[in-house]
Protein backbone atom coordinates (compact mmCIF):
# COMPACT_ATOMS: atom_id res chain seq x y z
CA UNK A 1 0.00 0.00 0.00
CA UNK A 2 3.10 2.37 1.12
CA UNK A 3 4.25 1.63 -2.23
CA UNK A 4 1.21 2.40 -4.20
CA UNK A 5 0.87 5.73 -2.55
CA UNK A 6 4.65 6.64 -2.93
CA UNK A 7 3.72 6.07 -6.73
CA UNK A 8 0.96 7.57 -6.86
CA UNK A 9 2.70 10.95 -5.77
CA UNK A 10 5.63 10.66 -7.49
CA UNK A 11 3.89 10.14 -10.86
CA UNK A 12 1.09 13.16 -10.21
CA UNK A 13 3.56 15.33 -8.88
CA UNK A 14 5.44 16.79 -12.11
CA UNK A 15 2.72 15.38 -14.51
CA UNK A 16 2.11 19.04 -15.32
CA UNK A 17 4.99 20.59 -17.64
CA UNK A 18 2.99 23.98 -17.17
CA UNK A 19 -0.18 25.01 -15.20
CA UNK A 20 -1.22 28.36 -17.08
CA UNK A 21 -1.80 31.25 -14.43
CA UNK A 22 -5.56 31.26 -13.41
CA UNK A 23 -5.83 35.01 -13.25
CA UNK A 24 -8.76 37.42 -13.62
CA UNK A 25 -11.71 37.31 -15.29
CA UNK A 26 -14.05 39.20 -16.69
CA UNK A 27 -15.63 41.38 -13.87
CA UNK A 28 -13.01 41.30 -11.85
CA UNK A 29 -11.58 44.39 -10.46
CA UNK A 30 -7.65 44.43 -11.50
CA UNK A 31 -5.01 45.36 -8.86
CA UNK A 32 -2.18 48.74 -10.28
CA UNK A 33 0.98 47.82 -11.64
CA UNK A 34 3.79 50.01 -12.50
CA UNK A 35 6.74 48.89 -15.00
CA UNK A 36 9.64 50.46 -16.89
CA UNK A 37 8.79 51.83 -20.25
CA UNK A 38 10.89 51.84 -22.99
CA UNK A 39 12.11 55.58 -22.57
CA UNK A 40 13.30 54.34 -18.85
CA UNK A 41 10.00 55.65 -17.57
CA UNK A 42 7.68 54.10 -14.78
CA UNK A 43 4.00 53.70 -15.66
CA UNK A 44 0.83 52.76 -13.46
CA UNK A 45 -2.57 51.96 -14.36
CA UNK A 46 -3.39 54.79 -11.91
CA UNK A 47 -1.96 57.20 -14.37
CA UNK A 48 -4.40 56.53 -16.79
CA UNK A 49 -7.51 56.99 -14.13
CA UNK A 50 -8.72 59.76 -16.15
CA UNK A 51 -9.44 57.70 -19.21
CA UNK A 52 -12.75 55.27 -19.88
CA UNK A 53 -10.52 52.47 -19.64
CA UNK A 54 -7.43 50.55 -21.08
CA UNK A 55 -6.60 48.22 -23.93
CA UNK A 56 -4.35 46.74 -22.48
CA UNK A 57 -2.20 44.48 -24.19
CA UNK A 58 0.47 41.51 -23.52
CA UNK A 59 2.57 41.63 -26.54
CA UNK A 60 6.21 40.93 -27.29
CA UNK A 61 9.23 41.44 -30.06
CA UNK A 62 9.31 37.46 -31.32
CA UNK A 63 6.37 35.80 -31.84
CA UNK A 64 5.09 35.49 -35.27
CA UNK A 65 1.30 36.07 -34.20
CA UNK A 66 2.59 39.56 -32.61
CA UNK A 67 4.26 40.34 -35.68
CA UNK A 68 0.97 39.91 -37.87
CA UNK A 69 -0.86 41.50 -35.27
CA UNK A 70 1.29 44.30 -34.34
CA UNK A 71 -0.37 47.09 -37.05
CA UNK A 72 -3.66 46.34 -35.49
CA UNK A 73 -2.43 47.07 -32.79
CA UNK A 74 -1.12 50.26 -33.26
CA UNK A 75 -4.47 51.34 -34.98
CA UNK A 76 -6.48 50.60 -31.94
CA UNK A 77 -4.10 53.12 -30.09
CA UNK A 78 -4.76 55.54 -32.85
CA UNK A 79 -8.26 54.67 -32.93
CA UNK A 80 -9.80 54.36 -29.85
CA UNK A 81 -7.26 56.94 -27.54
CA UNK A 82 -9.46 60.16 -28.53
CA UNK A 83 -12.51 57.85 -27.64
CA UNK A 84 -10.89 57.49 -24.16
CA UNK A 85 -9.46 53.95 -24.89
CA UNK A 86 -5.55 54.12 -25.14
CA UNK A 87 -3.53 50.99 -25.79
CA UNK A 88 -0.66 49.47 -23.23
CA UNK A 89 1.75 47.10 -24.29
CA UNK A 90 3.86 44.74 -21.71
CA UNK A 91 6.28 42.01 -22.47
CA UNK A 92 6.39 39.66 -20.01
CA UNK A 93 9.08 37.13 -21.67
CA UNK A 94 12.00 36.34 -19.83
CA UNK A 95 14.74 37.73 -22.44
CA UNK A 96 17.01 34.13 -20.98
CA UNK A 97 14.50 32.19 -22.64
CA UNK A 98 13.85 34.29 -25.63
CA UNK A 99 16.74 36.81 -26.03
CA UNK A 100 14.98 38.94 -28.77
CA UNK A 101 12.28 40.13 -26.51
CA UNK A 102 15.15 42.09 -24.10
CA UNK A 103 14.66 45.57 -22.94
CA UNK A 104 16.68 46.39 -25.99
CA UNK A 105 15.29 45.40 -28.42
CA UNK A 106 11.75 45.99 -26.83
CA UNK A 107 13.36 49.89 -27.40
CA UNK A 108 14.31 49.12 -30.87
CA UNK A 109 11.05 47.78 -31.98
CA UNK A 110 9.01 50.71 -29.95
CA UNK A 111 11.76 53.65 -32.21
CA UNK A 112 10.98 51.77 -35.82
CA UNK A 113 7.18 51.53 -35.32
CA UNK A 114 6.98 54.67 -33.67
CA UNK A 115 5.01 53.56 -30.65
CA UNK A 116 3.05 56.41 -29.25
CA UNK A 117 1.56 54.19 -26.15
CA UNK A 118 3.49 52.61 -23.59
CA UNK A 119 5.64 49.55 -24.06
CA UNK A 120 6.18 47.64 -20.76
CA UNK A 121 8.43 45.36 -19.42
CA UNK A 122 7.60 42.69 -17.02
CA UNK A 123 10.85 41.63 -15.47
CA UNK A 124 9.38 40.06 -12.08
CA UNK A 125 6.49 38.11 -14.42
CA UNK A 126 4.28 38.96 -11.64
CA UNK A 127 2.02 41.01 -13.32
CA UNK A 128 1.35 38.74 -16.58
CA UNK A 129 0.93 36.10 -14.07
CA UNK A 130 -1.55 38.10 -12.04
CA UNK A 131 -3.37 38.56 -14.86
CA UNK A 132 -3.44 35.06 -16.07
CA UNK A 133 -1.92 36.08 -19.36
CA UNK A 134 -0.94 33.03 -21.64
CA UNK A 135 -0.49 34.02 -25.25
CA UNK A 136 1.22 36.54 -27.19
CA UNK A 137 -0.77 38.98 -28.02
CA UNK A 138 -3.27 38.30 -25.20
CA UNK A 139 -5.60 41.26 -24.93
CA UNK A 140 -7.26 42.34 -21.29
CA UNK A 141 -9.64 44.96 -21.98
CA UNK A 142 -10.16 47.27 -19.01
CA UNK A 143 -13.02 50.04 -18.27
CA UNK A 144 -13.27 52.30 -15.32
CA UNK A 145 -15.60 51.59 -12.88
CA UNK A 146 -15.79 54.41 -10.09
CA UNK A 147 -12.15 54.51 -8.58
CA UNK A 148 -11.47 50.53 -10.36
CA UNK A 149 -10.64 49.21 -13.71
CA UNK A 150 -12.61 46.23 -14.17
CA UNK A 151 -12.11 43.58 -17.28
CA UNK A 152 -14.31 43.85 -19.77
CA UNK A 153 -13.42 41.44 -21.97
CA UNK A 154 -10.20 38.93 -22.33
CA UNK A 155 -8.42 37.00 -25.48
CA UNK A 156 -7.53 37.76 -29.21
CA UNK A 157 -7.79 41.10 -31.06
CA UNK A 158 -10.13 39.42 -33.91
CA UNK A 159 -10.34 36.00 -35.59
CA UNK A 160 -8.25 36.09 -38.70
CA UNK A 161 -4.18 36.43 -37.56
CA UNK A 162 -3.19 35.69 -40.79
CA UNK A 163 -5.67 38.56 -42.49
CA UNK A 164 -6.96 41.98 -40.77
CA UNK A 165 -9.47 42.68 -43.63
CA UNK A 166 -10.64 39.00 -43.61
CA UNK A 167 -11.49 39.07 -40.28
CA UNK A 168 -14.96 38.93 -39.50
CA UNK A 169 -14.71 39.05 -35.86
CA UNK A 170 -13.42 41.93 -34.30
CA UNK A 171 -13.77 41.65 -30.65
CA UNK A 172 -11.78 44.18 -29.16
CA UNK A 173 -13.17 46.85 -31.25
CA UNK A 174 -16.82 45.30 -31.53
CA UNK A 175 -16.28 45.34 -27.15
CA UNK A 176 -14.49 49.21 -27.22
CA UNK A 177 -17.66 50.48 -29.42
CA UNK A 178 -20.66 48.62 -26.95
CA UNK A 179 -19.30 49.81 -24.07
CA UNK A 180 -19.00 53.21 -25.69
CA UNK A 181 -22.90 53.09 -26.36
CA UNK A 182 -23.62 51.83 -22.92
CA UNK A 183 -24.41 48.57 -24.27
CA UNK A 184 -22.83 44.91 -23.46
CA UNK A 185 -19.90 43.69 -24.74
CA UNK A 186 -21.33 40.92 -27.08
CA UNK A 187 -18.12 38.48 -26.55
CA UNK A 188 -16.73 38.63 -23.35
CA UNK A 189 -14.09 36.02 -23.86
CA UNK A 190 -11.50 34.46 -26.66
CA UNK A 191 -9.09 32.18 -27.03
CA UNK A 192 -6.27 32.23 -30.01
CA UNK A 193 -3.67 29.99 -31.15
CA UNK A 194 -0.32 31.96 -30.18
CA UNK A 195 3.44 31.71 -28.44
CA UNK A 196 3.12 30.62 -25.19
CA UNK A 197 4.40 33.82 -22.76
CA UNK A 198 7.68 32.74 -21.61
CA UNK A 199 7.18 32.52 -18.29
CA UNK A 200 10.11 30.85 -16.12
CA UNK A 201 8.95 27.83 -14.29
CA UNK A 202 7.78 28.98 -10.60
CA UNK B 1 24.06 29.74 -76.08
CA UNK B 2 21.74 27.84 -76.84
CA UNK B 3 22.38 25.55 -74.50
CA UNK B 4 23.39 27.09 -71.59
CA UNK B 5 19.97 29.33 -71.85
CA UNK B 6 18.28 26.13 -72.17
CA UNK B 7 20.20 24.84 -68.99
CA UNK B 8 19.44 28.20 -67.27
CA UNK B 9 15.55 27.96 -67.83
CA UNK B 10 15.21 24.36 -66.46
CA UNK B 11 17.82 25.22 -63.37
CA UNK B 12 15.19 27.94 -62.26
CA UNK B 13 12.02 25.53 -63.24
CA UNK B 14 13.73 23.24 -60.76
CA UNK B 15 14.94 25.55 -58.00
CA UNK B 16 11.45 27.58 -58.19
CA UNK B 17 8.62 24.16 -58.24
CA UNK B 18 6.80 23.70 -55.20
CA UNK B 19 8.42 21.35 -52.56
CA UNK B 20 6.81 17.91 -53.02
CA UNK B 21 4.79 17.32 -49.44
CA UNK B 22 6.56 14.58 -48.07
CA UNK B 23 4.75 11.24 -47.37
CA UNK B 24 4.23 11.62 -44.05
CA UNK B 25 2.52 15.09 -44.39
CA UNK B 26 -1.00 16.27 -45.37
CA UNK B 27 -3.61 19.14 -45.03
CA UNK B 28 -6.45 18.00 -42.88
CA UNK B 29 -9.63 20.68 -42.49
CA UNK B 30 -11.35 21.27 -39.64
CA UNK B 31 -13.89 18.83 -39.60
CA UNK B 32 -11.25 15.73 -40.96
CA UNK B 33 -9.17 16.97 -38.00
CA UNK B 34 -12.06 16.86 -35.56
CA UNK B 35 -13.61 13.14 -37.28
CA UNK B 36 -10.06 11.97 -36.73
CA UNK B 37 -9.79 13.26 -32.81
CA UNK B 38 -13.09 11.22 -32.08
CA UNK B 39 -12.65 8.36 -34.19
CA UNK B 40 -13.63 5.02 -31.85
CA UNK B 41 -11.04 2.67 -32.62
CA UNK B 42 -7.38 2.29 -33.92
CA UNK B 43 -4.60 2.98 -31.37
CA UNK B 44 -3.86 5.23 -28.77
CA UNK B 45 -3.19 8.95 -29.97
CA UNK B 46 -0.59 11.66 -29.14
CA UNK B 47 -1.46 14.92 -30.50
CA UNK B 48 0.99 16.92 -30.42
CA UNK B 49 0.33 20.78 -31.76
CA UNK B 50 3.57 22.92 -32.62
CA UNK B 51 4.66 25.09 -35.66
CA UNK B 52 7.98 25.64 -37.28
CA UNK B 53 8.28 29.07 -35.69
CA UNK B 54 7.43 27.79 -32.05
CA UNK B 55 11.23 27.27 -30.44
CA UNK B 56 10.01 25.01 -26.88
CA UNK B 57 7.82 23.12 -29.91
CA UNK B 58 11.03 21.99 -31.64
CA UNK B 59 13.00 21.17 -28.34
CA UNK B 60 10.85 18.28 -27.59
CA UNK B 61 10.20 17.05 -31.23
CA UNK B 62 13.01 14.34 -30.40
CA UNK B 63 10.94 13.26 -27.76
CA UNK B 64 7.70 12.95 -29.49
CA UNK B 65 9.95 11.12 -32.32
CA UNK B 66 11.75 9.05 -30.07
CA UNK B 67 8.06 7.87 -28.99
CA UNK B 68 7.26 7.25 -32.53
CA UNK B 69 9.79 5.24 -33.38
CA UNK B 70 9.81 2.87 -30.21
CA UNK B 71 6.12 2.57 -29.91
CA UNK B 72 4.29 0.85 -33.04
CA UNK B 73 0.71 0.98 -31.00
CA UNK B 74 0.75 4.37 -30.42
CA UNK B 75 0.06 7.00 -33.12
CA UNK B 76 2.20 10.19 -33.07
CA UNK B 77 0.45 12.63 -34.59
CA UNK B 78 2.56 16.32 -34.81
CA UNK B 79 -0.11 19.00 -35.77
CA UNK B 80 1.12 22.04 -37.73
CA UNK B 81 -0.37 25.47 -36.82
CA UNK B 82 1.75 27.12 -39.63
CA UNK B 83 -0.68 27.51 -41.80
CA UNK B 84 -2.76 29.90 -39.49
CA UNK B 85 -0.13 32.35 -40.49
CA UNK B 86 1.22 31.39 -43.79
CA UNK B 87 -0.84 29.63 -46.52
CA UNK B 88 1.74 28.45 -48.10
CA UNK B 89 2.74 24.81 -46.04
CA UNK B 90 6.39 24.90 -47.92
CA UNK B 91 8.10 25.91 -45.42
CA UNK B 92 6.67 22.98 -43.25
CA UNK B 93 7.62 20.72 -46.09
CA UNK B 94 11.18 21.71 -45.85
CA UNK B 95 11.40 21.60 -42.00
CA UNK B 96 10.40 18.09 -42.12
CA UNK B 97 12.74 17.67 -44.99
CA UNK B 98 15.41 19.14 -43.21
CA UNK B 99 14.79 17.64 -39.98
CA UNK B 100 14.15 14.23 -41.40
CA UNK B 101 10.47 13.93 -39.50
CA UNK B 102 9.16 10.03 -39.15
CA UNK B 103 6.13 10.91 -37.49
CA UNK B 104 2.65 11.74 -39.04
CA UNK B 105 2.24 15.19 -39.72
CA UNK B 106 -0.95 17.05 -40.07
CA UNK B 107 -0.98 20.89 -41.26
CA UNK B 108 -4.12 21.84 -39.43
CA UNK B 109 -6.32 24.81 -42.18
CA UNK B 110 -8.89 26.02 -39.86
CA UNK B 111 -9.93 29.40 -39.60
CA UNK B 112 -11.73 31.65 -36.23
CA UNK B 113 -9.28 29.84 -33.94
CA UNK B 114 -11.94 31.11 -30.95
CA UNK B 115 -14.47 28.41 -32.70
CA UNK B 116 -12.41 25.55 -32.32
CA UNK B 117 -9.82 25.57 -29.92
CA UNK B 118 -12.48 24.79 -27.06
CA UNK B 119 -13.36 21.86 -28.71
CA UNK B 120 -9.77 20.57 -29.21
CA UNK B 121 -9.73 20.93 -25.12
CA UNK B 122 -11.91 22.58 -23.00
CA UNK B 123 -8.70 23.96 -20.75
CA UNK B 124 -6.15 25.03 -23.53
CA UNK B 125 -5.84 28.44 -23.94
CA UNK B 126 -4.38 27.78 -27.51
CA UNK B 127 -0.93 28.77 -27.12
CA UNK B 128 1.73 26.23 -28.19
CA UNK B 129 3.35 23.61 -27.19
CA UNK B 130 0.23 21.52 -26.58
CA UNK B 131 -0.24 17.89 -26.19
CA UNK B 132 -3.41 15.82 -26.58
CA UNK B 133 -3.09 12.02 -25.82
CA UNK B 134 -6.21 10.02 -26.64
CA UNK B 135 -7.47 6.78 -26.40
CA UNK B 136 -9.86 5.76 -28.70
CA UNK B 137 -11.56 2.78 -27.29
CA UNK B 138 -12.09 4.75 -23.81
CA UNK B 139 -12.43 7.91 -24.77
CA UNK B 140 -9.91 8.61 -21.84
CA UNK B 141 -7.74 11.59 -22.60
CA UNK B 142 -4.96 14.11 -20.83
CA UNK B 143 -3.79 17.17 -21.85
CA UNK B 144 -0.48 19.05 -21.22
CA UNK B 145 0.23 22.74 -22.03
CA UNK B 146 3.50 23.85 -22.93
CA UNK B 147 7.36 21.97 -22.95
CA UNK B 148 6.68 18.89 -22.59
CA UNK B 149 10.14 17.36 -19.63
CA UNK B 150 11.70 14.05 -20.76
CA UNK B 151 9.39 10.83 -19.54
CA UNK B 152 6.61 12.94 -19.58
CA UNK B 153 4.43 11.10 -22.45
CA UNK B 154 5.58 7.89 -20.84
CA UNK B 155 3.40 9.09 -18.16
CA UNK B 156 0.20 10.58 -19.89
CA UNK B 157 0.20 7.41 -21.87
CA UNK B 158 0.30 5.33 -18.67
CA UNK B 159 -2.65 7.70 -17.46
CA UNK B 160 -4.74 6.98 -20.49
CA UNK B 161 -3.98 2.84 -20.93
Amino acid sequence: MKKKLILLLLTAAPLLSFTPPKGYEVGDRVQDFRLKNVDGKMVSLADYKDQKGVILIFDCNTCPYSKAYNDRIIALHTNYESKGFPVITINANDPQMSPGDSFEHMVDRAKSKNYTFPYLIDESQEVARAFGATNTPHVYLLTKSGNDFVVSYIGAIDNNPRQAESADKRYVEEAIDALLSGKAVPTKKTKAVGCGIKYRNA
Amino acid sequence: MKKILWFVVMSLAWFSSPAQAPANARIVNLSQFTDLMSRPSGNIMVLNFWATWCAPCIQELPLLEQLNKSSPDVDVLLVSMDLDLDPDPEKVYRFIARRQLRSEVLLLNASDPNSWIGRVEPSWSGALPATLVINPHTGKRIFVEGQLKEGELEKMLAKVR
